[in-house]
C-alpha cells in the first residue's frame, strides 16, 4: 500500500508538470480558438533565454528572469503585431498553420542566439524526498516535484479567477467566441491578443525552467508540448481547470500503469500510456472532462 | 445626430450602395427598409465601420468620419445587434451583458490578475446596471445559462441586452424580429419602443415586417438597388409610386 501511495504521488506531482505546459495552449485556445502549435517552442525558447541571459549577464536570479518575461512579453505582442494581425477574420486552420511557422521559427531562433548545448538549469531546488514525510509515512516526495505542484497551483488559481471574474478575462473569452460581435462591442481585438499571448509566454516561462531544471534545457524541451496533447483531451480544451485535472489523471495514471501494467505486458507502457488513454477518451467524450459541449441548432 | 452623405460602397464590380444621404434625429426612431439584396445591412455595416465605403462621410454629433472602425464606432456610442445572431454561445447571458460593459470599465490588468478591491467593487457596480436590463427584459430566469441552450427568440432578447448594457446613444437593430412568431415580434416591438422611451436611445433599425415598420418608426429610408428610393413618415413611404413599385413590381 506505501508502495501505491508512493507512486501515486509521483505520479501526481509529475501529472502538474504536464498540466503547466497544458495550461499555455488553453489559454490560447480560450482566446482565439487556435491550437498553438508553437506552445512548446515558446517553454523551449523562454528556457534557453532565460540559461543563456544568466550565463552571459551573471546577474541575480530574480533580474533575469524579469528581464526573461520582458522577452516572452514583447514576443507576445510581436507575435501578435507581425503574425495574427494580418490575419484577423481568416478562419482558425489559417491561424494554426501561422502557429506552426512561428514554432519552427522560434526554435531556429533560440539555438541561432543561444547555441544548441545542453545547459544546466539549477533553481536552487534539489531533487531529493522529503525527510519529515520519510520519516513519518515511508513515503518518497520529492521537494522538488512539491515545489512544482505549489507553482502550478498558485498560477492556476490566478488564471482561473482572471479568466472567470473580470472584465479583460470575459473580453478574452468573448474573443474566441465571435470576433465580429467582440469588435461590436467595443473589444480591442489586437491589445486583447497581446495581453494573452503574454500571458501565454510566462506560462511557458514558468513551464520552461521547471522543466529545463528537471531535464536540462536542450532541444528535447519543445517535445514536452506532446506530452500536454493527452491531458488537453482528457481535460477539455477550453479549460483551465481541466489542464491541471487533466494533467494529474495523465501523471498519475501513466505512472501506475508502468508500474502494475507494466509487467505483464514486458514494461515500457509509460511512453504511449498517455495517448491510449486519451484515445480512449475521445470515444466517450469528445469535448473532455470541462470542456464546453456544443449543441449546434439545425 | 447621425447622418450620412452621398455613401458609396461597391465590392470589387458590385455596387452595393450608391450615393445614399440620410439623417437620423436625436430620439428617433428609424426604420430603414427595402427588398432584399437592397443594401440595408451594407448600410448599417458602413455606420458601424464594418465596411469602408468608397465614398462619402458619416457624421455623429459634432464630428464627421471618413470612415469608420468598429472599436472607435463602440466608444462614439453606437451599440448592435446583428441579423444573424451574434453572440457569444459558450457564455451565460450575464457574461453575455456584461462584455457589453467592456468600455465602460476601466480596472487595470494588474489589479483584475489579482482580484483586487477596487476591481471587485468595479464587477459589483456594473453587475447592478446589468441586472437592471436583464429586469426589463424579462430574461431574469436564463441569466447563468449558456447562451446556445437558449430558443432563438430569447436569444435575440439578450442581444438587444449586450447592446443595451453599454449605454449606447445609438443603436443599430439589424432585423430584430426576423423568424419570429407574432407574440415574439410584439414582445420585441415593445421593448424596442421602451428602449426609445425610457432609456431615449435613437434607433435605426432593418426590418422586413412592413406592418411593425409603419407602426413604430417616426421615419423611414427606403433601398432598392442600393439607391434610396424613398424617405419620409410611415405614410409618406406607402403612398410613394417608387416603393409601390420596388415592392409589388411594376406591370409591363
Amino acid at each position: 500500500m506505501q508502495f501505491f501511495f508512493e507512486v501515486l504521488i509521483g505520479g501526481l506531482l509529475a501529472g502538474v508538470m504536464y498540466s503547466l505546459v497544458a495550461l499555455g495552449f488553453v489559454l490560447i485556445y480560450k482566446a482565439s480558438g487556435v491550437f498553438n502549435f508553437a506552445q512548446g517552442a515558446m517553454v523551449f525558447f523562454a528556457a534557453l533565454t532565460f540559461v543563456g541571459l544568466q550565463e552571459k549577464t551573471g546577474l541575480p536570479f530574480w533580474i533575469v528572469l524579469a528581464l526573461t518575461l520582458a522577452v516572452m512579453i514583447l514576443l507576445g505582442v510581436l507575435t501578435e503585431r507581425i503574425v495574427l494581425r494580418p490575419l484577423v477574420n481568416q478562419p482558425q486552420i489559417t491561424l494554426f498553420m501561422a502557429t506552426i511557422g512561428l514554432s519552427f521559427l522560434l526554435e531556429g531562433l533560440s539555438q541561432l542566439i543561444w547555441g544548441s548545448d545542453v545547459r544546466r538549469l539549477d533553481l536552487g531546488l534539489q531533487d531529493e524526498p522529503i525527510q519529515v514525510v520519510m520519516d513519518r509515512f515511508g513515503i518518497l516526495i520529492s521537494k522538488f516535484d512539491l515545489a512544482a505542484a505549489a507553482v502550478a497551483g498558485v498560477l492556476v488559481g490566478v488564471l482561473a479567477v482572471f479568466f472567470n471574474k473580470t472584465r479583460i478575462g470575459r473580453a478574452l473569452r468573448a474573443v474566441a467566441d465571435d470576433h465580429q460581435a467582440a469588435l461590436a462591442v467595443g473589444i480591442p481585438l489586437q491589445q486583447i491578443w497581446s495581453i494573452v499571448w503574454s500571458v501565454a509566454g510566462f506560462v511557458a516561462l514558468v513551464a520552461g525552467l521547471l522543466w529545463g531544471a528537471r531535464n536540462g534545457v536542450q532541444f528535447a524541451l519543445t517535445f514536452v508540448a506532446l506530452k500536454a496533447l493527452p491531458v488537453l483531451i482528457l481535460g477539455g480544451f477550453e479549460s483551465i481547470l481541466g489542464a491541471i485535472v487533466g494533467g494529474l489523471i495523465i501523471g498519475a495514471a501513466e505512472k501506475l500503469a508502468e508500474v502494475y501494467l507494466g509487467p505483464l505486458v514486458g514494461g515500457g507502457i509509460e511512453g504511449w500510456f498517455a495517448y491510449m488513454l486519451a484515445l480512449l477518451f475521445l470515444l466517450v467524450r469528445p469535448e473532455g472532462l470541462f470542456g464546453e459541449k456544443r449543441i449546434d441548432r439545425v | 445626430m447621425l447622418s450620412v452623405d452621398n455613401i458609396s460602397l461597391a465590392f470589387g464590380g458590385v455596387k452595393a450602395l450608391t450615393d445614399i444621404s440620410f439623417d437620423v434625429r436625436e430620439h428617433e426612431i428609424r426604420a430603414i427598409i427595402g427588398p432584399n439584396g437592397a443594401g440595408k445591412s451594407s448600410m448599417l455595416n458602413c455606420i458601424n465601420g464594418v465596411y469602408s465605403p468608397q465614398r462619402g462621410t458619416i457624421r455623429i454629433g459634432t464630428e464627421t468620419f471618413r470612415q469608420m472602425d468598429p472599436n472607435k464606432a463602440a466608444r462614439m456610442g453606437i451599440a448592435r445587434t446583428f441579423q444573424n445572431i451574434a453572440l457569444f454561445k459558450g457564455m451565460s447571458v450575464l457574461d453575455n451583458l456584461m462584455t457589453g460593459r467592456n468600455l465602460k470599465m476601466n480596472c487595470g490588468l494588474l489589479a483584475q490578475a489579482l482580484y483586487l478591491g477596487p476591481n471587485r467593487r468595479e464587477e459589483i457596480e456594473h453587475r447592478e446596471k446589468v441586472e437592471h436590463i436583464i429586469d426589463f427584459l424579462q430574461i431574469e430566469s436564463v441569466r447563468k445559462t449558456p447562451v446556445a441552450r437558449l430558443p432563438y427568440g430569447i436569444q435575440k432578447r439578450v442581444e438587444l441586452g449586450r447592446a443595451l448594457a453599454a449605454e449606447p446613444r445609438l443603436l443599430l437593430l439589424d432585423e430584430p424580429m426576423a423568424g419570429m412568431n407574432i407574440e415574439e415580434k410584439q414582445d420585441m416591438c415593445r421593448f424596442i419602443l421602451d428602449v426609445n422611451d425610457e432609456f431615449g436611445t435613437t434607433i435605426v433599425l432593418i426590418e422586413h415586417d412592413m406592418g411593425v415598420v409603419m407602426d413604430i418608426s417616426d421615419r423611414v429610408v427606403v433601398l432598392d438597388y442600393g439607391k434610396k428610393i424613398g424617405d419620409g413618415t410611415p405614410d409618406d413611404v406607402r403612398n410613394n409610386q417608387a416603393v409601390i413599385d420596388a415592392y409589388l413590381g411594376v406591370a409591363h
